[in-house]
């Protein structure tokens, strides 16, 4: 077998799906008809699990580190909040595309300035940027509503059909559909050729663009539709919850992102989910703990997960599963986290 | 043109506070290439401990000074011996993650010990109001950090380019093993250095606290401040991030009189745009390590 057909192979293996994937999806599903007080919660959980997902796409698979991811999940939150609040798109399908869309053009527009430099100066830039969106926002409170927020924004029905009920139910089931949709495209882009150029840019930018890839508009491109994922996320959370603030900006929020994606682990598409899960059940455990004072015990686990060293922690918690499969199918462990570092 | 002067003078001693609070970090992030978004907590830490001894101890506020120095610097040898030099050698991504836990962390602490409003440091009355030279207005306390910071960055610049120290730390940084085959104790230099900066970082805090206002919230709020400075000074010397500090509080006191609508955007804006003109800082080298 030749080394490029081998290559092929090996890709394709990896991007069929396997029945952990479905059975993954099936209990996200159940979820949904198994604890239906609990909508509010868990459409929140997949807001979050939408906008960590935005980031894995860069700094799991194209290895860029940003500290203002929330700057294009502001944008999508309150362009989908003016758009409902001034009746210019009532649907609300419709205005989340326009909205992640909204996201996606501030996204292509301030990739020039993140491909420059290192991580050092991404960083800055990519907070800068968040600030600075805070701070327009703050500036045109006419327009946003300042700290107040937008007010009154009144959801119309999805598809003029399913009107968004106050328990959440609607609002639950549009997330899970939205985020499977999104999961299902950014599945088949990170499997895609596309993709795996992506990775070999991570590993090593100077090979990568020796072996022919264009390394920049390969960049460019993805940093864009993590804006459109981000932006959507936003939206999202401004159609489900009816409010867009100023904190949509927070670097809280890009920074509590960071943390959702260290936990669930980079690279493979599901850290984002899972992390979201257990960011969120976390954190609500701590805030019954301490209802202040929660974000000290954030911080702990932040500290905590890198001294031990984020590998060796993903290769704790899948020690049981890989024994357990090592046992059952008798054959090599497959669950494992693919990639290492970012 | 009075105005215009108060306005430069209260400029300038601003941005020499932002230089006290930031030059440590020039050093961790400039020059030994650690990303350190927990500085501003040693900062925070120094101003509480300033505030504690004046307020309820009844200190004099010049004795408690030096106390905000030692208590930050303290701080600062702790945590660089257990946890920061693990961290030295690992990705920027792994020392994002663990100084925004380590503000998180200090954020929380102040605010359950302190509570979360503002604190004011109880001032003696020398220091208190202003004087006219010429007509300028010219406040006293501001006249005390403009003439203590000045002495302090006269004295770091001395100690950079003449003494022994000073050499040993320069050689570290250029090439750290090259100065250990030479006998230097290179971590020994580094922690001595991380926790200098630190303190400098606790004086700062407790002379910020009559202008920059003292909340557990000071070192996410500062946070983007000391990176600018840092960033578009360079980190090939003291004098540039002292002149991006000096740059940055006229520009910051003069946006926020002249335009106060357009409050911190001047700044920002500032920033990304001499961050792709120069990604190495105004004043900086252009090989980056």
């Amino acid at each position: 077998m030749s080394a490029s057909s081998d290559v092929g192979y090996h890709a394709q293996r990896q991007a069929r799906w396997h029945y952990g994937e479905v059975a993954f999806w099936l209990i996200v599903l159940g979820c949904g008809f198994l604890f239906p007080t609990r909508y509010l919660i868990m459409t929140d959980i997949l807001r979050l699990a939408l906008f960590a997902m935005s980031l894995d796409l860069i700094l799991g698979y194209a290895g860029i580190v940003s500290l203002g991811h929330a700057a294009f999940f502001g944008v999508g939150a309150y362009a989908a909040g003016l758009l409902a609040l001034h009746g210019i798109i009532n649907e609300p399908v419709l205005a989340l595309i326009v909205a992640g869309l909204a996201a996606m053009v501030l996204g292509f527009a301030t990739s020039f300035l993140v491909i420059r430099g290192v991580d050092l100066t991404r960083l800055m830039v990519t907070l800068g940027i968040a600030l600075l969106l805070e701070a327009l926002a703050e500036r045109f409170s006419n327009i946003t509503g300042g700290t107040d927020g937008l007010q009154g924004i009144e959801m119309q029905p999805i598809f003029g059909q399913i009107p968004f009920d106050m328990f959440g139910k609607a609002g639950f089931f549009y997330s899970l559909a939205v985020l499977f949709l999104l999961f299902l495209l950014a599945r088949r882009v990170v499997h895609s050729p596309f993709g795996l150029s992506l990775r070999a840019i991570k590993n090593n930018p100077l090979r990568a663009a020796a072996i022919g890839i264009p390394v920049n508009r390969r960049l460019i491109a993805i940093y864009t539709l993590a804006a459109f994922y981000a932006g959507i996320a936003g939206a999202l959370f401004t159609q489900t919850t009816a409010i867009a603030s100023l904190d949509v900006f927070a670097f809280e929020r890009s920074a509590d992102l960071m943390l959702v994606l260290v936990i669930g682990g980079t690279g493979y598409l599901y850290g984002g989910l899972i992390g979201a899960v257990v960011f969120r059940m976390l954190q609500e455990w701590f805030s019954t703990i301490t209802p202040q004072y929660w974000q000290f015990w954030i911080g702990l686990v932040l500290v905590v997960i890198v001294l031990v060293g984020r590998q060796r922690l993903h290769r704790w918690v899948l020690f049981v599963p890989n024994l357990i499969i090592k046992q059952v199918a008798g054959r090599k462990a497959v669950v494992a986290v693919p990639e290492s570092d970012a | 043109m009075t105005a215009i002067l108060t306005n430069l003078f209260d400029g300038v001693a601003y941005g020499m506070l932002l230089f006290v609070l930031a030059c440590g970090l020039a050093v961790t992030l400039g020059l030994m290439n650690f990303v350190n978004l927990a500085h501003g907590a040693f900062a925070m830490a120094g101003g509480y401990v300033c505030m504690v001894l004046v307020n309820r101890l009844g200190w004099p506020f010049f004795a408690a000074l030096p106390l905000a120095f030692v208590s930050a610097a303290a701080i600062g040898i702790v945590l660089e011996r257990t946890l920061y030099r693990h961290l030295y050698t690992r990705s920027h991504l792994d020392q994002v993650l663990f100084t925004i836990g380590l503000t998180f962390m200090s954020v929380a602490a102040v605010d359950y010990i302190q509570g979360s409003s503002r604190v004011f440091i109880n001032l003696p009355a020398a220091l208190q109001g202003q004087f006219d030279v010429f007509g300028v207005g010219i406040g006293r306390y501001r006249l005390m950090i403009v003439v203590i910071c000045g002495l302090l960055t006269i004295a770091l610049q001395m100690v950079l380019a003449k003494t022994r120290f000073g050499s040993r730390l320069r050689a570290a940084v250029d090439d750290p093993r090259a100065a250990s085959g030479l006998g230097i104790n290179v971590p020994q230099v580094f922690a001595f250095t991380f926790a200098f900066g630190c303190g400098l970082a606790g004086l700062g805090g407790a002379l910020s606290a009559e202008i920059l206002g003292l909340d557990p919230y000071f070192p996410l709020k500062f946070m983007i401040y000391f990176l600018i400075v840092v960033t578009v000074g360079g980190s090939s010397s003291i004098t540039g991030p002292f002149l991006a500090s000096l740059l940055l509080g006229i520009g910051d006191v003069a946006g926020k009189y002249y335009v106060p609508k357009m409050g911190p955007f001047v700044i920002y804006t500032m920033m990304i745009v001499i961050l792709i003109w120069r990604p190495n800082g105004l004043f900086g080298r252009t090989a980056a390590r």
